[in-house]
């Protein structure tokens, strides 16, 4: 009954229509041209277009993310650079996000695109969860997950990629858990670590030293700062802790607690502990050469 | 000038469907929203745990239903909807409580115009704003009328007389305890002249009886929250909550008679205060209950 805005022939009752709780499956149906990216896969403005490839590496990309277990939770963790090319677009960029009490995701890819994604996440989850009186399983959101990013398909025929790295806590197993995705969807279900992003191969070989099963919240988070660090050292398209202006990673912590993003102060802890550690020894904590047991 | 055969005037149309959805809303039970200090307080008497009457919109807006649930339903969802909808495009700060009440009383407006049967249902759409003076409760009827109604309301069922105790027992500021209490008393108010209105009176069973924490359906929009405010009292939680405002209502009496003077609170107050005094027995099914009531005085 409601007619909602700008012209069009939308059916009038489109909104008290019976309809499958998804906000993303409602818009699609209502206002296709309010979901990202859809644009860009209708009009095939960038692709073919001479200079269009150029247009697409200058749009702002967002970088590493990084995502680890831990103890009754996972942590989820990003840098805070955005490229354009070869300049660099933004230091101060986010890309870790809260999804929902219980999730989080970060992405890597075409920063816009990304934000845009993100935002409509939030909203499917919260819109699932008013609309039904419950939360999503886990896996329910991974799916969901997935499905937005297989949506965005076209655009990333054409160079406008996305890829989310989602992290939550599971209540039912009382565990968090990892999901990655491809430019067409998912979910993979990733264990221990994982990372995503132009730097996530030096941050994944960082992990794979420093990570530890069942490590406790804050030794976690210290070691995907650490592998930050290393994907900083290594790839100019990941931005390293930046003292003199005080920017540091976006750390989040999904635990039987919830969501939880540290507070700048805190996470410029364990970044500023980083860095003079690594004032001693540049390449960071060493790994035993051989097991001691 | 001679008639059709059944012929209806449309006067006579619009009176009959409106006596037809106030029929059916009074059947039902009384539902009352107020503010306290520390933000808005939903209460309805409701035995499912399942099937709501009091939900949450958005950020800082709630709903409250009577009436059927079907119907009230379909137009929660509606309201989710359009604020998902107006928040995604947009802003979050930009789904305002006014926007959605007036979303619902033109389809209340339009349902009851146009269609054959009104709904029948009582809406109430709630905001907590930054300060208690930015609070907002609006009331929608069945035929898509909006008011707003500052600081608290009583709707559906015996509305009336729920609103008439509501109105001795608010005042601005209250705790959440004392808001709780207030709530209680209004939605114990004895049904209207107990001898008119026999069938509805006899439904609308708001009377005497205390209401235990499983019977009720209790909800805040939290001021102190960041994001979602909405939160429902259940449990434990609401169990020393019920057996705080117990506590609290029982001595009120003495501090304020002549609040209660009016007409019918007395009563409702009575039995509360019956309670209060006797312990036990009202408050049976929790022991904590009788804890709680000493403890209040």
């Amino acid at each position: 009954m409601g007619t909602y805005s700008d012209s069009g022939r939308r059916p009038a009752e489109a909104f008290m229509e019976v309809r499958i709780p998804s906000f993303t499956d409602f818009l699609a149906s209502y206002a296709p041209a309010l979901l990202p990216g859809s644009q860009a896969a209708g009009q095939r403005v960038l692709g073919p277009q001479p200079g269009g490839g150029d247009m697409i590496k200058d749009l702002p990309h967002a970088t590493t993310i990084v995502a680890a277990s831990c103890e009754r939770g996972v942590v989820l963790a990003g840098d805070r650079r955005a490229t354009q090319g070869s300049m660099i677009a933004k230091r101060d960029v986010e890309k870790v996000f809260r999804s929902d009490e219980f999730s989080a995701m970060g992405f890597a890819g075409t920063g816009s695109l990304g934000l845009e994604f993100a935002r409509l996440f939030q909203v499917e989850l919260e819109h699932y969860e008013k609309m039904e009186g419950r939360q999503l399983s886990l896996e329910g959101k991974a799916n969901q997950l997935a499905a937005m990013v297989r949506g965005n398909i076209g655009g990333a025929m054409q160079g406008l990629v996305w890829i989310p790295l989602f992290a939550g806590y599971d209540e039912e197993t009382g565990t968090g858990r990892i999901f990655s995705y491809d430019p067409v969807g998912g979910p993979y279900e990733e264990h221990r670590f994982y990372g995503i992003g132009s730097g996530s191969i030096f941050a994944r070989g960082a992990l794979k030293k420093l990570y530890r099963d069942d490590m406790p919240v804050r030794d976690t988070v210290l070691a995907c700062v650490q592998a930050l660090y290393d994907a900083a050292d290594d790839d100019s398209a990941t931005g390293g802790p930046d003292v003199t202006r005080g920017i540091f990673p976006v750390i989040a912590t999904i635990t039987d607690d919830g969501f939880r993003r540290l507070p700048d102060a805190e996470s410029a802890e364990y970044a500023q502990q980083v860095v003079s550690e690594r004032m001693q020894s540049p390449d960071g904590p060493l790994a035993p050469l051989r097991n001691t047991n | 000038m001679t008639m059709p055969f059944g012929y209806v005037s449309p006067e006579q149309a619009m009176r009959d469907k409106a006596d037809y959805a106030r029929r059916g809303i009074a059947r039902g039970r009384s539902c009352v929203t107020l503010q306290y200090a520390g933000g808005i307080l939903m209460v309805a008497p409701n035995a499912s745990s399942a099937l709501h009457k009091i939900s949450e919109i958005y950020d800082r807006i709630a709903f409250a239903a009577v009436g059927r649930y079907t119907e009230y339903e379909t137009l929660r969802k509606a309201g989710v909807t359009y604020a998902d909808l107006t928040g995604y495009r947009y802003d979050r700060s930009d789904v305002t409580a006014r926007s959605i009440a007036n979303y619902y009383a033109q389809n209340l407006d339009q349902i009851f115009t146009q269609s054959l049967k009104p709904y029948e249902v009582e809406l109430v759409v709630a905001e907590v704003g930054p300060r208690p003076d930015s609070d907002q409760i609006y009331r929608i009827t069945f035929d898509g009328s909006v008011s707003d109604e500052p600081g608290f309301v009583a709707f559906g069922g015996q509305a009336d007389q729920v609103a008439t105790v509501l109105k001795d027992r608010f005042s601005d500021g209250m705790s959440l305890t004392e808001a709780l209490g207030a709530a209680l008393a209004a939605l114990a108010a004895p049904p209207a002249g107990s001898s008119g209105s026999s069938a509805s009176a006899a439904n609308a069973t708001n009377g005497n009886a205390e209401l235990t924490a499983d019977q009720l359906e209790v909800a805040i929009l939290d001021r102190a929250r960041a994001h979602r405010t909405f939160r429902r009292l259940h449990g434990a939680r609401l169990e020393e909550l019920l057996a705080e405002s117990r506590g609290t209502s029982a001595a009120e009496p003495d501090s304020g008679p002549s609040g209660s003077s009016a007409s019918d609170g007395d009563p409702g107050t009575g039995s509360g205060a019956g309670s209060g005094s006797g312990g036990e027995p009202p408050t049976g099914p929790s022991g904590t209950g009788g804890d709680g009531t000493p403890r209040g005085k």
